[in-house]
């Protein structure tokens, strides 16, 4: 795009305008590899197209070089998909899906800052891909679920089973949904929102 | 595999380096977030950079950053430094700022709206 190009940007549908009464905005990320189905649960319960925004990696470095297709590049950019559910006049949610492996944990620092909280998105298939996540996220102080995509064809391992896989706590919630269903991704969020809610009236009480 | 086909991509930074005058988005005086709601403040000002003339079109009604970024198709780092600039121009002003501690009150609100969904 040159610059002359920005005088021709297309803003929001009309039907996809906030209020003016919008004051106030939160965000959730919902983490895990590729193909786990973030970017899925995102647009089921988004309001908008979801859409997507870019970061740039500035900093060179190992385990980048092979996914680099641009070796003369010294900057890369990732993009993440993002969605919005408008909760009331005033409040805002944004829902955004970042990929959980190490190599862009650089775009995690402002994003997960000022989070409510995070979904950890996890396939049966391939759980090793989220121990790094997990670690990261009790590492950062970030609260979060454990929601398990149920694939048609992954095997159905109970949750007493994939809770000891991950070695994940007691006081972690541990669920399972359907990404690509509405109701079962808001069914996940609200999860989240009960789950953060007893996180502080614990911390109200003490 | 749909997160695949974009998930990386090469993007100019020389071009970047231009719109923003060679500034960072962490020199912004704001602290500002992808979910922070811009709202405009006053027309576009003839001659003004057009990046940023179609960042107070954008923001007639409140939008995040995220979106600005979306519609803008810039990252957020330079974003950041075009709405900070605008900040201080009196051009636009931020509505929301992430709340450093989610209370209860603020987590009734959303499980309430979710729940409406």
């Amino acid at each position: 795009m040159d610059s002359n190009s920005f005088d021709a940007v297309v803003g929001p549908r009309s039907e996809d305008l906030l209020p003016a009464s919008a004051t106030t905005s939160v965000k959730v990320v919902v983490v895990g590899g590729f193909g786990v189905g973030k970017t899925t649960m995102v647009g089921a319960v988004s309001e908008i197209e979801p859409m997507t925004t870019e970061e740039t990696m500035t900093r060179a470095g190992e385990g980048v070089d092979h996914l680099v297709g641009v070796p003369d590049k010294s900057e890369t950019t990732v993009a993440m998909d993002f969605g919005r559910i408008s909760l009331n006049d005033r409040l805002v949610l944004y829902l955004f899906g970042a990929p959980g492996q190490q190599r862009f944990w650089f775009l995690w620092q402002g994003l997960f800052e000022g989070a409510l909280g995070a979904v950890v998105l996890v396939d049966t298939r391939r759980l090793e891909a989220c121990f790094d996540v997990l670690g990261r996220l009790e590492e950062g102080g970030v609260p979060f679920l454990v929601a398990v995509n149920r694939f048609p064809d992954a095997p159905r391992h109970s949750l007493d089973e994939i809770r000891a896989a991950l070695d994940l706590p007691e006081h972690v919630p541990l669920i399972t949904c359907d990404a690509r269903d509405r109701d079962s991704s808001r069914g996940v969020l609200m999860s989240l929102a009960r789950f953060l809610h007893s996180i502080a009236l614990t911390t109200e009480a003490s | 595999m749909k997160e695949a086909d974009h998930e990386w991509h090469d993007d100019g930074p020389e071009r970047l380096y231009v719109i923003t005058g060679g500034r960072s988005g962490t020199a912004a005086p704001e602290a500002l977030d992808l979910v922070t709601l811009v709202i405009s403040r006053a027309q576009p000002a003839p001659g003004m950079q057009p990046e940023r003339a179609a960042i107070v079109r954008l923001c007639r009604a409140p939008l995040s950053v995220a979106e600005l970024t979306a519609y803008l198709r810039l990252p957020f780092s330079a974003v950041a430094v075009l709405v900070a600039d605008l900040m201080a121009e009196g051009a636009v002003e931020t509505r929301s700022s992430v709340p450093p501690v989610a209370d209860l009150r603020l987590l009734e609100e959303v499980m309430d709206g979710l729940e409406q969904l």
